[in-house]
């Protein structure tokens, strides 16, 4: 019964996404306020009737309702509830459903939080959002159906792929997909905007607090991806250059072109037709990063799910929504007129700078991820691997990480490079002297210029701020009220750019990492990178849906414990599959990493890695995430809220 | 060409990327529909060419072969590798007996086996094969660039490899492309 | 080792199956280091033919596991690198290299940071030349005035 009620609920929202496709935007062509005035209503609706639709499909997980195909194939019974509940998003079907409802959401977004959008273009957008859900929700309900029955049901689930049954893997899905459709609300007010054929600096007001969310939630789910494939693929990397790695970095590139594009658009009205189409590209690569890589056409490590017979539809949705948004683009934009300008040497130049920069990691990413498929067409056989990557896209990294630092003290219309330079030669200075002391310290060039970059992010994006107060040059105590005066928005940019110091300060550590491989039994002690590993006992432990060999490891430094950690091999019964858990001991500074791999005439065989400043790549990202909320709830983004209380220069 | 008109031109740029983008994607899921494409296939370096030297020890009570044995014995021949453990290997034994019923010429390897699990292979499911060899190490399909069992090469009179054709053969797959092949070839 | 049209389906199962690391056995190492590191260089390079996109030294498919036991003899034996990868590219084709190799085939890949920057810079150009009308530069007293004002 539960079934049918998520059922009925996914049919009636796609039926209310198809009238709140229609209704708003004719009601906008037409001038009516009661067809647009709807339009909040119909979002919420959707985002009601898809919550419960989700939610009648999380019920069946959690009461093991195995007639419910998705969950036969997905569930057990034997697993815990957490996994239950994720399981409802770990494979194909499901995922979608969610895909679907956190559209809808957005949608709903809007409608609430949009109430003091001009009426026509919130309209607009809800419409264009409701377009977007209608076609995704048609094939969830026709060809991708989570709610689907099997008569007689199993006694018992398929069980979730033990490789998902982990929590950092379990909520990446939602966060993930929380970025890649978040980004569906500045491709809907994008379009608005060519339907309106109006784009002002109101409107780049408008875009960027949801750009910047949605970009939070991606970096964030890149990150906890990435983290995951660094603990759970058991070799120590972090990032493989595999295809679906590069399906999210796409959007992340262009979304962070788009965040930056859309400040111009803001305080300078230019740039606009190009954030319109960075508005629109971020998109239609999300959509491409979520469905293509499940067309089963690109080769991928990730690819749980394919299905080609559903290939066709997605393929002619994908062609509706980016090809008729960059139709609409090619027949409108050349008619809004640019009213800006801007001098090369100035705060929007670099931001420009920066845009070509990215866009061109963008295209060199999106070149190696699908050159093999042209090639293909072409009956040519070839890979594009991490070496590729590599060697591309480190020498376009190094321009934008010099201009990073150096952008934010310009001024905006046009500024005197040299000054801007002059005013960050101390970080220049600390952070040459950290590379050549790496060099001579290490011996190791990548990583000496990783960390001086990385000095340089990082000073340098406090740069702006040290020059807002105007440190050393008045009194501290008025440079200490200035600071504290400072918009949050400021803030938010230097730690964003900050963080992505830290993240190439962990890149550059883990590129001194040291691994090794032993085959050890109870009692011996090996010494390795400068610690003395030594095992206490290797046992049998039962789990719920699995049963474990585990090792008690214990780690020394000059005779002292520093950690003991419990790796261990899990055999999950039903799946018939052993998954490696590894140990990660970390103090921010190394990680300890351990990862079994099988036993051979009662020897454990370890691989032990001593990863430097393994944790600063993803805790990176998340300064980057932290530094896009300071942002976010800096006041002056929000339009309609009330002017912010005295500015700058108020004596403490 | 006036500055609006280029403009325009410009505009279809995007649209233009998207619309080759999506046409190689239509054009390769067609393909993978037809069964013409699989991504995950690979193309065999040894088409067009010689079969690499070996020279293999039998598998009871078969003699052992060697490349020398296989083009001076009937042509055009099959070379087949297979693994008593390996599911898809059971599934083609049916396709490679009925080959054998025609008359085709179907050398056998048996890749990293035991000599009891393989000869308890060919006793349970039939011994298409004119002689088995084994590759105990497995050194003699890396030099044909195998990636996998079951694979089959057919060899065709002046001892070149025409095709390889990669995963279990089934009666279809038989008619219709290794016994067309076969036949062309003769 | 699958077939792959199998693996297709049971798709990352298969690969994941067993231990989840490349080399399972000390052993496999060579003693040298500085060998074991140009034979782990050499390894990374190249895509193991049997799973999806993981590298021979990263995967634990067993065609990978003694590919990398190939590796590493000939290495020992003082085989150059790019003898090495001749030898396997002559088996398996251009598709085991993960650095795809420089040919007309491959022009447009290799130029593509160029070619995006190219376009790139050109669009900004472009762009420019649309407003020729860059602000005038500031008086002097305008200046005097700016300067007093960010006071």
């Amino acid at each position: 019964m539960i079934p049918e009620l998520g059922h009925f609920a996914l049919a009636l929202a796609v039926a209310i996404a198809a009238a709140q496709a229609v209704l708003p935007i004719v009601g906008a062509r037409a001038r009516d306020a009661r067809l647009m005035g709807a339009a909040p209503a119909l979002a919420v609706g959707q985002m009601i009737a898809l919550i419960a639709a989700y939610g009648c499909l999380i019920w069946s997980a959690v009461v093991n309702d195995f007639s419910v195909y998705d969950v036969a194939m997905n569930s057990s019974s034997h697993e815990p509830l957490f996994y239950r509940i994720t399981g409802t998003w770990g494979n194909h079907d499901g995922s979608i459903l969610l895909w679907c409802l956190v559209l809808a959401v957005c949608g709903g977004a809007v409608a609430l939080f949009g109430r003091n959008l001009p009426s026509a273009l919130r309209a607009r957008v809800i419409g264009v959002l409701g377009i977007v859900s209608a076609g995704f929700l048609l094939f969830t309900l026709t060809a991708s159906n989570p709610f689907q029955r099997m008569w007689p049901p199993p006694i018992q689930g398929a069980a979730i792929n033990p490789l998902l049954q982990d929590p950092g893997l379990a909520i990446h899905p939602p966060i993930l997909y929380t970025g890649y459709v978040g980004f569906s609300i500045p491709f809907a007010f994008a379009v608005a905007a060519l339907l309106e054929g109006r784009v002002d600096a109101t409107w780049g007001r408008w875009v960027r607090p949801w750009t910047l969310a949605a970009w939070c939630f991606l970096t964030c789910g890149i990150a906890l991806g990435s983290w995951w494939a660094y603990y759970e693929l058991g070799w120590g990397g972090f990032w493989f250059w595999d295809p679906v790695e590069n399906a999210s970095l796409l959007p992340w590139l262009t979304g962070t072109a788009l965040l930056h594009c859309a400040i111009v658009v803001e305080k300078r009205e230019t740039l606009k037709t190009w954030t319109v189409l960075l508005a629109i590209a971020t998109f239609s690569l999300s959509l491409c990063g979520t469905f293509m890589v499940r067309s089963g056409i690109l080769n991928s490590v990730h690819s749980f799910a394919e299905a080609p017979t559903q290939g066709v539809f997605i393929l002619v949705l994908l062609a509706i929504t980016i090809g008729g948004s960059l139709a609409l683009f090619a027949f409108r934009a050349p008619a809004m007129a640019a009213t800006g300008v801007f001098a090369p040497i100035s705060r929007e130049g670099a931001l420009v700078l920066n845009n070509v920069l990215l866009c061109a990691i963008c295209a060199v990413v999106f070149t190696g991820t699908t050159y093999p498929l042209f090639a293909a067409l072409l009956h040519m056989e070839l890979s594009v691997g991490a070496p590729y990557f590599h060697l591309t896209v480190v020498p376009l990294l190094v321009p934008l990480f010099a201009a990073m630092s150096v952008g934010p003290v310009l001024s905006w219309k046009r500024a005197d490079l040299l000054p801007a330079l002059l005013r960050l030669w101390w970080a220049a200075a600390i952070a040459a002297l950290i590379g050549i002391a790496a060099e001579f310290g290490l011996h190791r060039s990548f990583a000496a210029a990783g960390f001086a970059g990385a000095a340089w992010l990082i000073l340098g994006a406090f740069a702006e701020v040290i020059e807002r107060i105007r440190l050393f040059r008045i009194p501290l105590a008025n440079s200490w009220a200035r600071l504290q005066a400072q918009p949050l928005g400021v803030w938010g940019a230097a730690v964003a750019h900050a963080g992505m110091g830290v993240t190439v300060a962990g890149i550059a550590g883990m590129s001194l990492a040291m691994s090794t491989i032993v085959a050890m039994t109870p009692g011996q002690t090996i010494g390795f990178g400068g610690y003395r590993w030594h095992v206490l006992d290797i046992r049998k432990v039962p789990g719920p849906d699995y049963t474990a060999r585990v090792v008690d490891l214990q780690i020394m430094r000059d005779g002292r414990q520093v950690a003991v950690v419990h790796p261990s091999l899990r055999t999950f019964t039903q799946q018939k599959q052993t998954v490696t858990d590894t140990s990660i001991q970390t103090n921010l500074l190394r990680d300890l990493y351990i990862a079994p791999g099988g036993e051979q005439g009662g020897k454990m065989v370890l691989r032990l890695h001593v990863n430097p400043l393994a944790a600063f790549v993803w805790l990176g990202a998340l300064v980057m995430a932290l530094g896009g909320a300071l942002s976010l709830i800096d006041r002056r983004l929000r339009v309609g809220a009330p002017a912010r209380r005295g500015v700058v220069g108020v004596p403490a | 060409m006036d500055a609006v008109a280029r403009r325009r031109l410009l505009m279809l740029g995007p649209l233009g990327v998207a619309a080759v983008g999506s046409g190689v994607f239509w054009a390769l899921l067609l393909r993978m529909r037809q069964g013409t494409y699989d991504p995950h296939a690979l193309q065999s370096m040894l088409v067009g060419k010689h079969l690499p030297d070996f020279t293999l020890p039998g598998q009871a009570p078969s003699a052992g072969f060697s490349n020398a044995d296989v083009n001076s014995g009937p042509l055009p021949a099959l070379v087949n590798f297979f693994a008593s453990w390996c599911i898809p290997c059971v599934e083609e034994t049916a396709a490679l007996m009925s080959l054998r019923q025609k008359g085709v010429t179907i050398w056998g390897i048996a890749y990293k086996d035991r000599p009891l699990a393989a000869s308890g292979f060919l006793t349970r499911y039939g011994d298409p094969y004119h002689r088995v060899a084994r590759d105990a190490d497995g050194r003699t399909a890396i030099n044909f660039g195998l990636y996998g069992v079951p694979e089959t090469y057919v060899v065709d009179r002046s001892g070149i490899v025409r095709l390889r054709y990669a995963g279990g053969l089934s009666s279809d797959s038989v008619n219709h492309m290794i016994l067309p092949l076969l036949r062309k070839l003769a | 080792m699958i077939r792959s049209r199998f693996a297709a389906v049971l798709g990352v199962l298969l690969l994941f199956a067993g231990p989840a690391f490349a080399l399972s056995s000390p052993s496999e190492m060579l003693a040298n280091p500085v060998l074991e590191k140009r034979a782990e260089a050499l390894g990374m390079q190249l895509r193991c033919v049997v799973c999806q996109n993981e590298s021979i030294e990263q995967s634990n498919a067993s065609l990978a596991q003694q590919f990398r036991g190939i590796i590493r003899r000939r290495v020992e034996e003082g085989w150059s690198d790019k003898r090495i990868i001749a030898w396997m590219v002559q088996r398996y084709g251009t598709f085991i290299l993960l650095r795809p190799p420089f040919n007309p085939m491959t022009w447009l890949l290799w130029g593509a940071p160029a070619l995006a920057l190219l376009v790139g810079g050109a669009a900004v150009v472009l762009a420019r030349r649309r407003h020729p009308t860059s602000p005038e530069p500031l008086s002097p007293a305008e200046q005097q005035r700016l300067a007093d004002l960010l006071k």
